[in-house]
C-alpha cells in the first residue's frame, strides 16, 4: 500500500530520514515511534506528499503510495485516497460546523451529493458525532476536535488514514475513545492506518508492527513485542516484563496479567510501602475558591493545601477546570468567590515583581515565555527583570537544562529543552511554590526522564510542586498527592497511590498489571524485589 | 430533495438589499420609520433561538449614534437654515476664505429636523442589513455563491473564523507575559505582543493551508479549459463594474448618468453570463444546498416590491415620498407608500417561526 524505497530527505544540510526502506502492507496499523526530532513527522507528511511539495528540502528515492509516486503527485492529487490528520486538528479546521467540516473535503472531490450525504452520516457515526452534528467547532472540547478531524478526512473515503500524535492532547477517556474508533477503521472498515505518538503505553496494544526511528536515522520495523525487547524508549509495562524476565514480552495489560501470578505473589510478601511523609508547613491554600469566565463557572468551591516539599498533581477531563486552578494561585486569574492564598498573601494582590519571586508558573506552552533570539540574552534579560544579580538565571538554567549553546536561539531547541529552559528561569528568583501546566505534552521518553529527575531535585530543596497533567505514568513517578477534578469541582483528594488505584481511568499500567496491590511504577518494583533476600 | 422549510439565507439578504434600497428612494421621515419598525419586527421574529447576541442589536447601535452625530454636527457646525429659531449658540466669526463653514449660531427647528430625517435614512440601511446578518449568517450567504467566487467566499470565510482565534492568541500572549513580569499595556508592550501574535497567525495560516492542500482544495479535472474559465471571470468582473455604476446611477437619482436603468440591467446580465459560462463545470458540488423555493422567492421579492412600490409611489405623487421641513408640516404617508411597509412584513407569512420549524422536524424524526 505504502513503499518507501531508498528514501532521502533533507530540510538544509542534515538528513532527517535517511535511505528508509519501508513496506506499509494494505490494512495495517503501523505505529512509529522515536525521540523528538528523530523524523517522525516527516515521515508520516511524506505520504500525503506535503512533504517535499509543501516543506521544501531535498527528497532523494521515491515513496510510492497506492500506486501514485509522491514526486509528480501534489497532495490536492492525492486527497481521496490519503487523510492526513496533523498534531493541533483546531488548526486544520477550514469551515466553522462540525457537518460542513466534514462535507468540506468531499466537496472538493466533486462526489455527488447523494453520495456525500450518506458518507457524512457514516463518519458521524463511527467517529460517534451525531450528536455534536449541529454544533460550532470552537465549542467542542479537545477529543471532540480530534473525532471531527478524524472524520474529516475519513468521510472522503481514503485508504490510508495518517495520524501524527493523535492522543497527545487528550486526557485518559477521551484518548481511549479516539483509539478505540481507530482500531474500529482497521477491524471492521480495512483501513491502513499509519501513526506517530510519544505515549507508547496507550498506542501499543493496537499496533500490527511497530517502526522504531533511533533518532540518527536507523530504523527498526518488526512486532511490537519484538521492537520493544531491546528499544531504549519503553512503555512501564515493557519495563515491567523485561524486570521480570518475560518473553515474549507482554504488550497489553490483559496479557501481562495473565502472566504476573508469580510476581504478583512474591510482592505480597513482602513489607508494603511506607506511607508519603507528609511534607513540611502549608505553602499554598485555597478556600472554596470560583473562578467564571462570563457565565461558565470552572471551578466551583475548591478547598485545597499544598505543603513545602511535596509534589501535587492535578488530574481530570480537558476542561474540567485544572488550568484554571493553577491561574488561580498564581494570581493571574481573580476568583470570583473564596481565594487562593500562597504563604499569607493573596498572589492577585502583589505587584507582578513580588509575584514572580512567590509562584512560579510554566503554562502550557512553555515556549510561550521565551523572547529573545539567544539563550544567553534571554537569561541576561530575566536577571534584569527579576532583579537578580547577574548570572543567576544562568545558573538556574544549567543546573536544570544542562549545558545549552548560549548562541541558540531559543525556538530552535528541542520541546524538553525549551521547558527547561522556560522552568530555569522561572525558577531563578527561588519562588517557594511552582506551577506546571500539562509538561509532558510533545515529550519523549528520554525528555521525560530528566523532567522527573528535576521534579525530584526541586521536592528535595523544599519547593512545592504542583502539576496539572493528563499523564499518569507522571503521576506515577513523581506526585504525592493527587487531586481529580470534574467540573470544577474537587471529586477525589488524598494520597496519590490511593487515589490513582482506585480510580480505573488513571491508574497506571505496573498498578493495573499487579492489582490489587498498590504499586505504582516498575522502580519501586525493582527496588523492593532487589532489597529482599529471595 | 429536502422539503423547504424556511427561505433561502440568500433571499434574506435580498429582502434586505430590497428595504434598504426603498429606504434610500425616499425623505419621508414617517415612512421612514415604519420601514425601520417593520425591519426589526420581522427580525426579532424570525431570528434563530440559538444567537447568542442579535447583530440587530449592534446595528441599531450604531445608526443610533449616527443620528445623533448628525444632529451634533447640524447644532454646532452646521449651515444656518432659515426657519423658527430654538435657540443661538455663540458663534465664532470665520475668515472671508472659509465662508462655508460656521462654528455656532441661531439653531432652527427645520435644521434639526432634516438633520434626524437624513440620519434616519442611513439608519434604516444599517438596521435592514443588521437584520439580514440576524436572520441569516454571511458564511451560509457566502457557501451559496457559485462556482466561481468560491475561492473568494473561502477566503472570506477563512478570515472570519481566523478573528476569535486571534483573539485567543492575544489572551495567552498576554498571560505568558504576566508571568514574566512584561509589560502587557504600552509600546512596549504592544510590540511585545504583536510579534508573537504575528507568527502564531503565521504558523496557522500554514497549517490551514496545508490542510486545505491535503483536503483536495483547487483541484481542477482535466477536461475544464483555463481559456473558458478566465473568459468567464473577465465577463463577471467587467459586469460587476458595469453594474456598480449602473446602480449608483439608481439610486443618486437619474441625472448623474445617462441611462443608469439600462446600464444596470446590462451590468446585471453580464454578470448572469459571467456565472453561467463557468457554472456549467461541476468540478466542486455542494453538500445539502438549502433548497430553494416558493417561500425564499416570495422573502426576496416583498423586499424589491416594497423597494418598487416606493418609487411607483413617488411617480404618482412626489410629495408622498419626499418630504421637506419647509414649510413645516406634519409628513404624511400616501395608501400607495404604506403599502410597501405592509408588502416589507411579508416574510412573517412565509417564514415560520422558531417553534414550527422544530415542530416540523419533530415530525419528521417520529414518521422516519
Amino acid at each position: 500500500m505504502i513503499r518507501f524505497a531508498g528514501t532521502w530527505f533533507r530540510y538544509g544540510s542534515s538528513w532527517v530520514v535517511r535511505d528508509l526502506d519501508l513496506e506499509v502492507a494494505d490494512g495495517e496499523l503501523l505505529v512509529v515511534v522515536g525521540p523528538t526530532g528523530s523524523g517522525k513527522t516527516t515521515l508520516l507528511k511524506m505520504i500525503d506528499g506535503l512533504v517535499p511539495h509543501f516543506s521544501g528540502g531535498e527528497l532523494r528515492g521515491d515513496v510510492i503510495v497506492a500506486g501514485h509516486s509522491i514526486r509528480d503527485t501534489p497532495p490536492t492529487e492525492l486527497a481521496g485516497t490519503v487523510g492526513y490528520v496533523g498534531q493541533d486538528p483546531a488548526a486544520s479546521f477550514v469551515t466553522d460546523l462540525v457537518e460542513e467540516e466534514i462535507a468540506y473535503a468531499m466537496e472538493n472531490l466533486g462526489i455527488e451529493p447523494a453520495v456525500m450525504r450518506r458518507r457524512v452520516e457514516e463518519a458521524l457515526d463511527l467517529m460517534s458525532l451525531h450528536e455534536l452534528r449541529d454544533r460550532r467547532l470552537t465549542t467542542l472540547s479537545g477529543g471532540q476536535r480530534q473525532r471531527v478531524a478524524i472524520a474529516a478526512v475519513l468521510a472522503a473515503a481514503p485508504r490510508i488514514l495518517v495520524l501524527d500524535e493523535p492522543t497527545s492532547a487528550l486526557d485518559p477517556g477521551a484518548a481511549e475513545e479516539v483509539l478505540s474508533s481507530l482500531t474500529r477503521l482497521v477491524h471492521d472498515v480495512g483501513m491502513t492506518v499509519v501513526l506517530a505518538e510519544h505515549r507508547l503505553e496507550r498506542v501499543l496494544p493496537f499496533a500490527d508492527r511497530v517502526v522504531l526511528l533511533d533518532g540518527q536515522g536507523g530504523m527498526v520495523a518488526g512486532e511490537p513485542g519484538a521492537v520493544m525487547a531491546d528499544s531504549a524508549l519503553a512503555p512501564p509495562l515493557i519495563e515491567l516484563g523485561r524486570l521480570a524476565g518475560w518473553s515474549p514480552l507482554p504488550i497489553t495489560v490483559r496479557e501481562a496479567r495473565r502472566r504476573c501470578g508469580p510476581l504478583r505473589e512474591a510482592l505480597a510478601e513482602l513489607p508494603t510501602l511506607a506511607p508519603e511523609a507528609d511534607g513540611g508547613d502549608v505553602v499554598a491554600k485555597t478556600d472554596g475558591l470560583c473562578a467564571s469566565f462570563g457565565n461558565l463557572l470552572a471551578l466551583d468551591g475548591v478547598d485545597l493545601a499544598v505543603r513545602a516539599g511535596t509534589i501535587t498533581a492535578i488530574m481530570g477531563r480537558n476542561g474540567s477546570g485544572k488550568s484554571t486552578l493553577l491561574s488561580c494561585l498564581a494570581g493571574i486569574k481573580e476568583p470570583s468567590c473564596g481565594n487562593a492564598s500562597v504563604g499569607q498573601t493573596l498572589p492577585a494582590n502583589l505587584s507582578s515583581a513580588e509575584r514572580i519571586r512567590t509562584v512560579g508558573f510554566v503554562p502550557q506552552e512553555a515556549s510561550l515565555l521565551l523572547y529573545a533570539q539567544r539563550v544567553d540574552e534571554e537569561c541576561a534579560t530575566a536577571d534584569e527583570e527579576h532583579g537578580l544579580a547577574p548570572g543567576t538565571t544562568a545558573a538556574s538554567v544549567t543546573a536544570i537544562a544542562g549545558e545549552l549553546a548560549p548562541d541558540r536561539h531559543p525556538r530552535d531547541l528541542s520541546e524538553g529543552q525549551q521547558l527547561a529552559l522556560a522552568l530555569g528561569i522561572v525558577l531563578a528568583p527561588a519562588p517557594r511554590l511552582v506551577l506546571l501546566d500539562e509538561p509532558t505534552r510533545g515529550l519523549d521518553y528520554e525528555a521525560k526522564r530528566s523532567l522527573v529527575a528535576i521534579l525530584e531535585m526541586l521536592r528535595a530543596k523544599g519547593v512545592a510542586i504542583v502539576v496539572a497533567t493528563h499523564d499518569v505514568e507522571l503521576v506515577a513517578q513523581v506526585a504525592d498527592h493527587a487531586v481529580v477534578l470534574a467540573q470544577g469541582e474537587v471529586i477525589a483528594n488524598g494520597g496519590a497511590r490511593e487515589v490513582i488505584c482506585h480510580t480505573p481511568a488513571f491508574a497506571p499500567q505496573v498498578a493495573k498489571v499487579l492489582s490489587p496491590l498498590a504499586w505504582l511504577t516498575v522502580g519501586e518494583v525493582a527496588a523492593v524485589l532487589e532489597g529482599s533476600p529471595s | 430533495m429536502r422539503r423547504e422549510r424556511t427561505p433561502h439565507a440568500v433571499a434574506w439578504w435580498i429582502w434586505a438589499a430590497g428595504l434598504a434600497l426603498a429606504a434610500l428612494r425616499t425623505s419621508n421621515p414617517l415612512l421612514l420609520a415604519l420601514l425601520a419598525a417593520a425591519i426589526v419586527v420581522v427580525c426579532v421574529a424570525r431570528t434563530p433561538r440559538d444567537l447568542q447576541q442579535s447583530p440587530l442589536a449592534t446595528f441599531a447601535r450604531v445608526a443610533l449614534i449616527i443620528i445623533l452625530v448628525r444632529v451634533v454636527l447640524q447644532i454646532v457646525f452646521g449651515q444656518r437654515l432659515p426657519g423658527h429659531v430654538l435657540f443661538t449658540l455663540p458663534s465664532v466669526p470665520m475668515p472671508s476664505w472659509a465662508e462655508g463653514v460656521s462654528i455656532g449660531g441661531p439653531v432652527s427647528i427645520e435644521g434639526l429636523l432634516s438633520a434626524i430625517t437624513g440620519g434616519l435614512r442611513l439608519a434604516v440601511v444599517l438596521l435592514a442589513f443588521g437584520a439580514a446578518n440576524a436572520l441569516a449568517s454571511p458564511r451560509a450567504v457566502l457557501r451559496s455563491l457559485p462556482g466561481l467566487l468560491h475561492e473568494v467566499a473561502v477566503a472570506i470565510t477563512v478570515a472570519l473564523c481566523f478573528a476569535p482565534e486571534v483573539l485567543a492568541s492575544v489572551r495567552r500572549i498576554q498571560q505568558a507575559r504576566l508571568l514574566r513580569g512584561r509589560p502587557t499595556t504600552g509600546i512596549a508592550g504592544m510590540r511585545g505582543i504583536a510579534v508573537p501574535v504575528l507568527e502564531d497567525a503565521l504558523d496557522r495560516s500554514i497549517q490551514l493551508a496545508a490542510s486545505m492542500g491535503a483536503r483536495g482544495f483547487g483541484r481542477r479535472p482535466v477536461s475544464v479549459s483555463l481559456a473558458r474559465e478566465r473568459t468567464a471571470l473577465a465577463t463577471l468582473i467587467l459586469g460587476s463594474m458595469i453594474l456598480l455604476v449602473g446602480g449608483y446611477g439608481v439610486l443618486a437619482g437619474s441625472s448623474v448618468v445617462p441611462g443608469a436603468a439600462w446600464l444596470a440591467g446590462l451590468g446585471l446580465a453580464a454578470v448572469c453570463l459571467g456565472v453561467g459560462l463557468s457554472g456549467r463545470r461541476a468540478a466542486r458540488t455542494r453538500y445539502r444546498p438549502a433548497p430553494v423555493g416558493l417561500r425564499s422567492v416570495a422573502c426576496g421579492a416583498s423586499g424589491w416590491l416594497s423597494a418598487l412600490l416606493v418609487v411607483i409611489a413617488g411617480v404618482a405623487d412626489a410629495s408622498s415620498i419626499t418630504w421637506s421641513p419647509w414649510p413645516l408640516s406634519w409628513p404624511q404617508v400616501t395608501p400607495l407608500a404604506f403599502a410597501a411597509v405592509v408588502i416589507a412584513l411579508v416574510p412573517l407569512l412565509v417564514a415560520p417561526g422558531e417553534a414550527r420549524v422544530a415542530a416540523a422536524s419533530g415530525t419528521k424524526i417520529a414518521v422516519s
